[in-house]
């Protein structure tokens, strides 16, 4: 094999699997080390520059990072880093001086962000930061999109919306809420030098079953009907609620009919259980709240007596799957009919664009989804670029955070004449750690507690306030030990062979066998040979070459706990733990960066 | 300074033996010698031999003397018998041991110091007297605890760290353990676990005085350049005589070898050697020409390892003395005081 290059920044990136995994690549463990050592402000800082809504996020993201997390390969559960991100957020304090002023002097470009969701918030974040007049657009009264509108109360509160959008309206953006915007023709028309488009799925999937047109009065959308609780419009529903959908939208209905007065709420999904697309931890607290998930059902008719809704019926179905592997639901013969006063329908979401006309230059593809070029998200109108929802359909809040930055990044080459192709590459650094001979600056010893959970309000408390937030926190100390979970991923095994003297004490002490010396060979009958013979070609092997024997050093990146037990033992000091830290470059770099590094 | 213990986190994909134990059972308490010292090595090996013959923990009894390599038993096998004796004086205890638990499997670890200095003659006296036991001589040529003077073991020539040259002839204790009767003797290298593991486990089986020379560079105070047991140095300068494979003897013997090329070794309990020979026509059963091939070689400058001399159906001390059969532990009363008409049987067979 040939040796490691680990001056590829995307080696020991890949390495850090949380970060990895991050649409935004978060350094997760940097941040959860500072956690640990107090320092909320700090930890808060690392999380904003990247991905911008630290306190949103550590309540409501889709935590990609956590399947990825390391953790959960060598021990039952992952890090809880979403939650932990939530105690930077919680505990931060007062940020004062930390948060960049907008640049003096400004560029002179303008850029139109239409929809204040958080795509069109971290496009204007980075922007305004780089020394452009930002407009954003949108059709609601305040900022936040889909974060304040369809999230519950009860997850994401009020005042933690407010906050994360005003440190972006601070940064001199130009905000003209209660503006919708009906046509980008006309936006065209105002001079922009570009227009970001981060409108999102606006659009709920409708029910389409005999029965639904005369019972309309209590079906509801569900986007549309937690929009309404939100602003207060909605303040009751019926005892009896039936949910159709399996995501985390429907979730979100269920809990918050469970908090409007519904006493029977069900939720029912055409998928099995397992496939449902909601998160598991959602599912969860729902079923938590006496909330039963009923799989298999397909809702075929809704029953109704003189315009009142008195129930609806479905088939049951059972999954079958071809030869190719692919899903379809076959009806058992069966039905099932479920009695209720309400009926809310969270089977998906669609994008929407009627403002934006075909004859303009921006090409859609058949799903009705803008033509986009998926590095730079630019459209066919050069000087128009998606993100968030809007861009590739539904995905959720971190997504629209890494297409803010992405998009930003392409505004800003495009804006300079500079093709947006040319990505600035990432900002890497790679330093010892080494303070002593059994001494290094992060806590090495491997913590052996389980995930911790999470206190959560008394649960009548919780059902009884719709604003109650259920989740509240880790305190320090729980957030202390929980962050002592973590691996510290990003404190690598940097290996040189020129050093190494072969005594084999790294072997030996290893916990999780990761290293081998061995002849060389091929990778996949080398991955055979080693101390641990590993089948995850997910994972990097590191091989160091050169050595007095003629042997390589074969390092398997899969379970490497990061103890540094290797560099400790090591008597040349071929083993060195170096700290691994990638910073995404956006479009203001220099100006985030000096707040965050204080 | 922190001295951490091993995680117990350990790979998804550990192994258990046929005991449902991992190897990571068979480990002690964290090492406190100098950063890769051969000895943590031996340590290595030893656990990872205890573990691939499913030995249970607590049927070992581990045995040391004083010094670094004396101190190793702390580090492996942390579910077993140990006993740190005074320096130089484990064969004496372990000899002890073995005449009272019959039973146990004993594990002599001592160093060149422990036992080519002060304990040389309880050394020797182990050896001649075939006590069942694996006698395992961790080498390092130095005092690394005093810090690094010559041991008996280091050859003529070689050079300290700070440049002294040793005039004083070595003891090859190979050769002493040959010439004293041991009926297994063998000689490994820290640095080379895929020889050293089958030699232990191989020793571990062999019933009397198993003796293994390891060669373990004191990465303190003898790994530099003019040292004769340094990692450079003995990998340059090791001439192997065969390659040993150690056959549990349930498992059949399926692989093919030329003819002549392998020499297969059963023993007592039924295990298989598989000894693919190295070097020409080495016959590990063969004392005296063994004997005249490590001298030959000696004077090349060659460290020969490997299986050097094997005697099986040898007696041990347990034998020659025609001792009971079981643990002193496990005799009851009437096997201990067997009553007045055995006493006068005895006596008559006195008058």
């Amino acid at each position: 094999m040939q040796p490691t290059d680990i001056r590829n920044p995307d080696y020991f990136h890949k390495v850090v699997d949380c970060q990895w995994a991050c649409p935004s690549h978060t350094p997760v463990p940097l941040y959860l080390r500072l956690i640990a050592a107090k320092r909320f402000a700090d930890s808060y800082m690392v999380n904003w520059e990247s991905n911008v809504f630290p306190g949103i996020l550590g309540r409501t993201c889709d935590r990609p990072c956590e399947p990825a997390c390391r953790r959960g390969r060598v021990e039952a559960e992952p890090v809880a880093i979403c939650r932990l991100k939530r105690v930077a957020a919680d505990y931060k304090g007062d940020l004062g001086t930390r948060m960049p002023e907008p640049p003096g002097e400004r560029n002179g470009k303008r850029v139109a962000c239409v929809g204040a969701g958080p795509a069109s918030l971290t496009v204007a974040r980075d922007l305004a930061l780089a020394g452009y007049r930002v407009v954003i657009y949108d059709g609601a009264a305040r900022a936040g999109g889909m974060i304040r509108t369809q999230i519950p109360r009860f997850r994401l509160p009020e005042e933690v919306i407010d906050e994360e959008v005003g440190y972006i309206e601070r940064l001199g953006v130009e905000t003209r809420y209660n503006t919708w915007i009906g046509s980008l023709k006309e936006l065209l028309g105002e001079g922009f030098d570009a227009v970001f488009i981060g409108s999102g799925a606006p659009r709920g999937r409708e029910l389409d079953v005999p029965g639904r047109r005369e019972a309309a009065e209590h079906i509801h959308i569900g986007i549309d009907w937690l929009a309404s609780v939100s602003f207060g419009h909605v303040k009751s529903v019926g005892k009896r609620v039936v949910v159709l959908g399996g995501g985390n939208t429907a979730m979100d209905c269920c809990r918050t009919a469970r908090r409007l007065g519904g006493e029977q709420v069900y939720v029912a999904v055409r998928s099995g259980f397992e496939q449902m697309k909601a998160s598991p931890w959602e599912k969860e607290d729902a079923m938590g709240e006496g909330i039963p998930i009923l799989d298999y059902l397909v809702p075929t008719e809704v029953l109704h007596d003189e315009g009142r809704l008195t129930g609806i019926v479905f088939a049951k179905v059972k999954a079958e799957f071809d030869a190719a592997g692919r899903r379809s639901l076959v009806p058992t013969g069966a039905t099932v009919e479920i009695a209720c006063d309400e009926v809310l329908v969270a089977i998906g979401q669609e994008n929407a664009f009627p403002w934006i006309e075909r004859d303009i230059g921006l090409d859609f593809d058949r799903h009705g989804l803008p033509a986009l070029d998926p590095l730079t998200l630019q459209s066919t109108l050069p000087g128009v670029f998606f993100g968030g929802d809007a861009a590739f359909g539904p995905k959720n809040i971190i997504w629209a955070v890494a297409h803010g930055h992405q998009a930003a990044v392409s505004i800003d080459l495009y804006c300079r004449g500079e093709d947006a192709h040319e990505r600035p590459p990432p900002m890497t650094t790679l330093a010892s750690q080494k303070m002593g001979i059994h001494e290094w600056s992060y806590d090495n010893a491997v913590s052996l507690d389980l995930r911790y959970k999470v206190p959560h309000r008394e649960q009548s408390l919780a059902l009884a306030d719709l604003g109650a937030e259920v989740e509240l926190g880790y305190d320090p100390v729980l957030a202390y030990k929980e962050a002592e979970r973590c691996l510290n991923c990003d404190i690598e095994t940097v290996f040189t062979p020129k050093l190494c003297i072969e005594c084999d004490a790294c072997v030996d002490i290893c916990p999780v066998d990761c290293i081998t010396f061995t002849d060389d060979g091929e990778e996949a009958e080398l991955r055979t040979r080693l101390s641990a013979p590993t089948h995850n070609p997910e994972q990097a092997l590191y091989i160091g070459k050169g050595l007095k024997t003629g042997r390589i050093m074969a390092k398997d990146e899969d379970v490497c706990l990061h103890c540094g037990m290797c560099a400790e033992r090591c008597p040349t000091g071929a083993w060195d733990m170096q700290q691994f830290l990638l910073k995404m470059t956006h479009a203001a770099p220099a100006a985030v960066a000096s707040g965050a590094q204080r | 300074m922190t001295y951490l213990a091993k995680p117990t986190l350990h790979h998804p994909d550990l192994p258990t033996n046929t005991l449902g134990y991992t190897r990571r059972d068979y480990e002690g308490a964290v090492s406190t010698l100098c950063a890769g010292c051969g000895h943590d090595s031996i340590s290595a090996a030893i656990v990872r031999a205890c573990f691939e013959l499913d030995l249970p923990p607590h049927r070992i009894a581990k045995l040391s003397g004083i010094g670094c390599s004396s101190k190793t038993p702390t580090y492996f096998l942390g579910n077993s018998h140990g006993f740190n004796s005074v320096h130089g004086r484990m064969p004496s205890v372990l000899t002890g041991a073995n005449l009272a638990n019959r039973d146990l499997i004993y594990l002599g670890v001592s160093g060149d110091g422990d036992s080519a200095s002060i304990g040389i003659g309880q050394f020797a006296h182990a050896m001649r007297r075939g006590v069942n036991m694996v006698y395992i001589v961790e080498n390092n040529g130095v005092y690394g605890l005093t810090k690094g003077q010559f041991s008996a073991t280091a050859d003529r020539g070689a050079k300290s760290k700070r440049g002294v040259v040793n005039i004083d002839s070595p003891i090859d204790m190979v050769g002493m353990a040959l010439e004293l009767g041991a009926t297994f003797v063998a000689r490994s290298f820290s640095g080379d676990k895929a020889q050293l593991v089958p030699l232990i486990k191989a020793a571990l089986t062999h019933k009397g005085a198993a003796f293994i020379d390891c060669i373990s560079p004191c990465v303190s105070f003898n790994n530099h350049l003019g040292s004769t047991k340094s990692f450079d140095y003995v990998r340059e300068h090791n001439a192997a005589v065969n390659k040993l494979d150690y056959v549990a003897g349930q498992k059949e013997i399926t692989v093919d070898y030329a003819p002549g090329k392998v020499e297969l070794v059963t023993q007592h309990d039924g295990s298989v050697l598989r000894l693919r020979k190295l070097a020409g026509e080495y016959d590990v059963t063969d004392r005296i020409a063994a004997m005249e091939y490590l001298a030959g070689h000696y004077a090349k400058g060659e460290v020969v390892t490997g299986l050097l001399y094997v005697s099986l159906d040898s007696p041990d001390l347990h034998d020659y003395l025609n001792t009971v059969e079981k643990p002193l532990n496990t005799l009851d009363d009437s096997e201990l005081c067997p009553g007045a008409a055995a006493l006068q049987r005895i006596n008559a067979a006195l008058r």
